[in-house]
Parts: C-alpha cells; sequence; structure tokens
C-alpha cells in the first residue's frame, strides 16, 4: 500500500496561539482514516492546515509532492476535496450549481454532466430538490450536498469535517453508509474527523487520536475499538 | 396625459443610466463589502478617455470599445494596487482609499482636460425617435443599450462557469477558494466589469449632462439611491431601483407643486428613506432563508 498523505511535525498556529504541536500521521492511498479527540483537541485545525487555511509549518507531502505554501486553491488542483465544518453550502445558489461548483476546475464537460447524474442516483432527495436555493434544504440534505459536492472534483483525497455534527442519529447511519460506499467502490481515499468516535471506529480501517494538538494514540480502528482503555480515558463511551 | 408620458419615458431614460451605476455599485459592494464612493469619478475619467480618442479621429464605437478596455484594465489595476492590500483593512480605512480615490481620479481629470464644459456626441442623434415627440432617439439609444448590456450580464452570470465562480466567490469566499476559485481574481475581475458598466453610463449621460470633471457627482448619488432602493444584495433590484428612481425623480419634479429641478434630489432621498424605514434590505433585498 502506498502512502497517499504523508503529515509530519505539523504546527499550527492562530495569531499567537500555537494549536497544533508537532502533530505525524500519515494515510494509505484507498484507507479511510479516522481522527478523533474531544473539542480544541486540534481536529479541525488539522485539515484545515492540510488545505493551507490557517498558518502551518511542517512537512505535508500528498502523493509525494509537498503541499505547503500552495493557496487553498491551488491544492484543491492536486485532487483533494474538503468538506468544512458546517458544511460551507452556498445557500443562495441552487443545488445543481452547487453540484457544478465542485466541478469548477475540472474541463471535460460532458464528464461533469454525468457526474451530476451520477451523484443524483447517490443522493436521490438531491435530485428532488436540484433547482430549490440550497439553504432550503434540511441539515441532512445539506450534508448530503456538501458530499456531493466534494465528490464532483473527483477527488483523490476527500476530507470531511464532523459530517456528523447536528444530524439525526439515523441521517448519519445513512451518510456513513454511504461514504463507506464511495470509499469502496469510488476508489477515494477519506480522512473524516469526528466526535462520534463510535460510528467513525465502525467506519473507518484506520484511526489517529488526538489530543490538544498531538497525536496521543494510533491503530487499526477495530483495535481502538476494542480496547476499553483507550475507549474511557480518550473517547468517553 | 402627454406630458405623462414623455415624463415616464424620460425617467426610464435617465433611470437606465442610474441602473448602470447602482449595478456597478453593487457587483463591487458584493465583492468587497464596501460602497465605491470613487464610481462615478472613475466613469467621469472613462468618458473623457473616449472624448480624447474620438479627438484623436477615432470614430464613436471605434472609442466606445477601446474605453470599454481600457476601464476593465483600469478596474483590475486600481483593484490590485490599492483595495488588494485593504482587505483586511478596518472599513475606515477603506472608507478613505475610495476618498482618496475620487479625490485622484476627479483632480487628475481637471488637470489633463481642465475643468470648461465639453460638448459630447451621441451616436444616436436627438431626433424625435420614430418620428414621436415622446422620446428622443438618444434616449432611446440610452434604453436600448442598457437592455442589452443588462441582458449580457444576466447570461454571464447565470450561463457561464465564470459568472457562477464569481457568484461563489461573492456568496461564500471560503467555500470558493475550498473548490478551486481563485476568490482574490474573481474580485479584480468584478472591479474591472464594474468599472466597465460605469464607463457605459458615462458615456451615454455625457450628451446629457455635458462632459466635465463633476459630470457624474449627482448621477452617482441616484445610482446609489437605486441601489440602496433595490437592495445591495441584489442586481436585480438594483437594476429596477434605477428604473424607479429615474421615473419618480421626473414625475416629481413634474407633478409635485415647487419641487421643479432644484428639489428633485432630496425628494428622491426621501422616498429612498421611506422605503428603507419599511423594508431595511431594499425592495428585492434578500432574505436568505437558512436552515440548521
Amino acid at each position: 500500500m502506498t502512502t497517499l498523505l504523508n503529515v509530519k511535525d505539523l504546527r499550527a498556529f492562530y495569531g499567537q496561539v500555537q494549536a497544533l504541536h508537532g502533530l505525524s500521521f500519515s494515510l494509505n492511498e484507498g484507507s479511510l482514516t479516522t481522527l478523533l479527540g474531544a473539542n480544541g483537541a486540534g481536529k479541525t485545525t488539522t485539515l484545515r492546515a492540510i488545505c493551507n487555511m490557517v498558518r502551518s509549518t511542517g512537512a505535508i507531502e500528498f502523493d509525494g509532492k509537498p503541499l505547503n505554501n500552495r493557496s487553498t486553491e491551488n491544492i484543491v488542483r492536486f485532487g483533494i476535496a474538503h468538506v468544512p465544518q458546517g458544511r460551507g453550502t452556498f445557500t443562495t445558489m441552487t443545488v445543481e450549481e452547487n453540484l457544478q461548483l465542485g466541478a469548477i476546475t475540472r474541463k471535460d464537460s460532458a464528464g461533469i454532466v454525468s457526474d451530476i447524474e451520477r451523484m443524483y442516483a447517490h443522493f436521490p432527495v438531491l435530485k428532488q430538490r436540484h433547482t430549490q436555493q440550497a439553504g432550503t434544504l434540511s441539515g441532512g440534505e445539506q450534508q448530503m450536498l456538501a458530499v456531493a459536492r466534494a465528490l464532483m472534483l473527483r477527488p483523490r483525497l476527500m476530507l470531511l469535517d464532523e459530517p456528523s455534527f447536528g444530524l439525526a442519529p439515523l441521517v448519519v447511519r445513512d451518510l456513513f453508509g454511504i461514504l463507506g460506499k464511495i470509499n469502496r467502490e469510488d476508489k477515494v481515499s477519506i480522512l473524516v474527523v469526528e466526535q462520534n468516535a463510535q460510528l467513525a471506529l465502525e467506519l473507518a480501517d484506520h484511526a489517529y487520536v488526538i489530543e490538544t494538538g498531538r497525536i496521543v494514540m494510533s491503530g487499526k480502528a477495530k483495535d481502538i475499538a476494542n480496547n476499553e482503555e483507550i475507549r474511557k480515558s480518550y473517547l468517553g463511551y | 396625459m402627454e406630458l405623462f408620458t414623455n415624463q415616464v419615458l424620460a425617467g426610464i431614460a435617465t433611470g437606465a443610466i442610474y441602473a448602470c451605476m447602482a449595478l456597478a455599485v453593487v457587483m463591487i459592494y458584493q465583492a468587497i463589502d464596501h460602497l465605491n464612493f470613487a464610481q462615478g469619478e472613475m466613469a467621469m475619467f472613462s468618458t473623457f478617455i473616449s472624448w480624447q480618442l474620438m479627438q484623436w479621429g477615432l470614430s464613436y464605437w471605434a472609442a466606445f470599445v477601446l474605453t470599454l478596455a481600457f476601464s476593465f484594465a483600469a478596474g483590475i489595476a486600481i483593484e490590485r494596487i490599492l483595495f488588494k492590500p485593504l482587505a483586511k483593512a478596518p472599513i475606515l480605512t477603506n472608507v478613505a482609499g475610495f476618498i482618496a480615490l475620487f479625490a485622484i481620479i476627479n483632480s487628475s481629470a481637471g488637470l489633463i482636460w481642465d475643468f470648461t464644459i465639453k460638448q459630447y456626441p451621441t451616436p444616436f442623434g436627438s431626433a424625435p425617435f420614430l418620428g414621436s415627440q415622446l422620446i428622443s432617439t438618444h434616449q432611446a439609444g440610452m434604453i436600448g443599450v442598457t437592455v442589452l448590456l443588462l441582458l449580457g450580464l444576466y447570461f454571464f452570470f447565470q450561463y457561464t462557469r465564470i459568472g457562477l465562480a464569481m457568484r461563489a466567490a461573492a456568496s461564500v469566499p471560503e467555500s470558493a477558494r475550498l473548490v478551486g476559485i481563485n476568490t482574490s481574481w474573481m474580485i479584480a475581475l468584478g472591479w474591472g466589469m464594474a468599472t466597465a458598466i460605469g464607463s457605459i453610463a458615462g458615456m451615454l449621460i455625457a450628451p446629457v449632462v455635458f462632459l466635465e470633471p463633476n459630470m457624474m457627482g449627482g448621477v452617482l448619488i441616484y445610482g446609489f439611491a437605486a441601489a440602496v432602493l433595490g437592495g445591495l444584495s441584489s442586481p436585480f433590484g438594483a437594476v429596477v431601483g434605477g428604473f424607479l428612481v429615474g421615473v419618480f425623480e421626473n414625475l416629481a419634479g413634474t407633478y409635485i407643486p415647487g419641487v421643479g429641478n432644484e428639489l428633485k434630489l432630496p425628494i428622491a432621498l426621501a422616498l429612498i428613506i421611506s422605503v428603507l424605514v419599511v423594508k431595511p434590505a431594499g425592495l428585492f433585498g434578500r432574505h436568505i432563508v437558512k436552515r440548521v
């Protein structure tokens, strides 16, 4: 298995405040990896640092190429799709325009049209509402739209920031089922940040646990889920 | 009745110009959240450029097209040089920047072309339009050019990828960057387009108000009024606002006793304040529906 994303000694700063303290981890091609940890542990910051949305030092390599010092919009062109916290929906635009925006860096218009149809097959509710203003969708539907928008890039790696946030448990199950399917069938590697550790560990193959800006634990998702000590001290269930 | 029709049509003609100015203001407002006080001066300077080109012997339409290109480039240059560095500065710093720009352009125009009033040609002539006394060919031309421009812009923003990208960059900049849009260049592009639109307004109104460095002062105030009336968040509203303000201005001047030419402006502004008291977002300002 080849390493797709390699992060070494990552330190990130919000003004004078340091949020990550030398964090290192890697993600294999085709894997579904989860970053777990409590509120404020640095999960979101890690994703934002990968896309250069926060000042950081350290090495970030994607497919062997360094990502540091590239602009956010440039990093997208490597095939990294980031679904931010709060979903980042273009609320005043239609559902279909949101999907087109996901593919705005692509040039193959025929491929884009067929990919939109593919997204409607994955998420039938989006087809029903394709002319509707995206802001009128429910939270769960907007999360589906955000995932679909990210997939429109035909990404090699998808970064998901708390996709379960604010969603009903049944909707979360549904969404995670789709994420697993995308990972297996479309061969998209996924890095998902979650507070809902139990669900994330069921879905992922590999897991890292972050505490105050450092990796404190890593391993196969199954092993971490079965280790009562880790569960109690870090994951709280 | 003929007087009424005449005033309404004339109002639509000047309203077209207000609509263009309002649209230019709204485009920049959507991109950077500031009102461009220098929009009128930029339009005035562009109009002088076209006048100069015609003095050098170019035909009207050649000068028109070259001026559009110049304005587009100048708008981008102003954004890159002056306002990009101010992007994260406080509001007042930006306001100072706009006032400085206003003064610089106004004085430079005076320096280069002096402050005497100049005649400006119209390509449409000023004969009665289609033999009717209601409206002149130039007024009809103003309306025609504006309608073409608006249709073109609608098509651009609704059906082209770059138009979609510009809308996305203006509405949610962070998400726009995350799908790979260079939002910084989209802002510059918005400046270029707004400046070009303003130059069209300047060139169309110059035969009416005559060419001089302060020609756009009143026009810009009406343009602002139109933008606020229609809603700063809505380009469509800005255009409708422009036409409404133009018509209202004329009707108030004609039918309200004692208003006349001098009091037209305060009356128009009073109307706008009344609208804002009732509808703070403007007539078409979007109340964004949002669920969490």
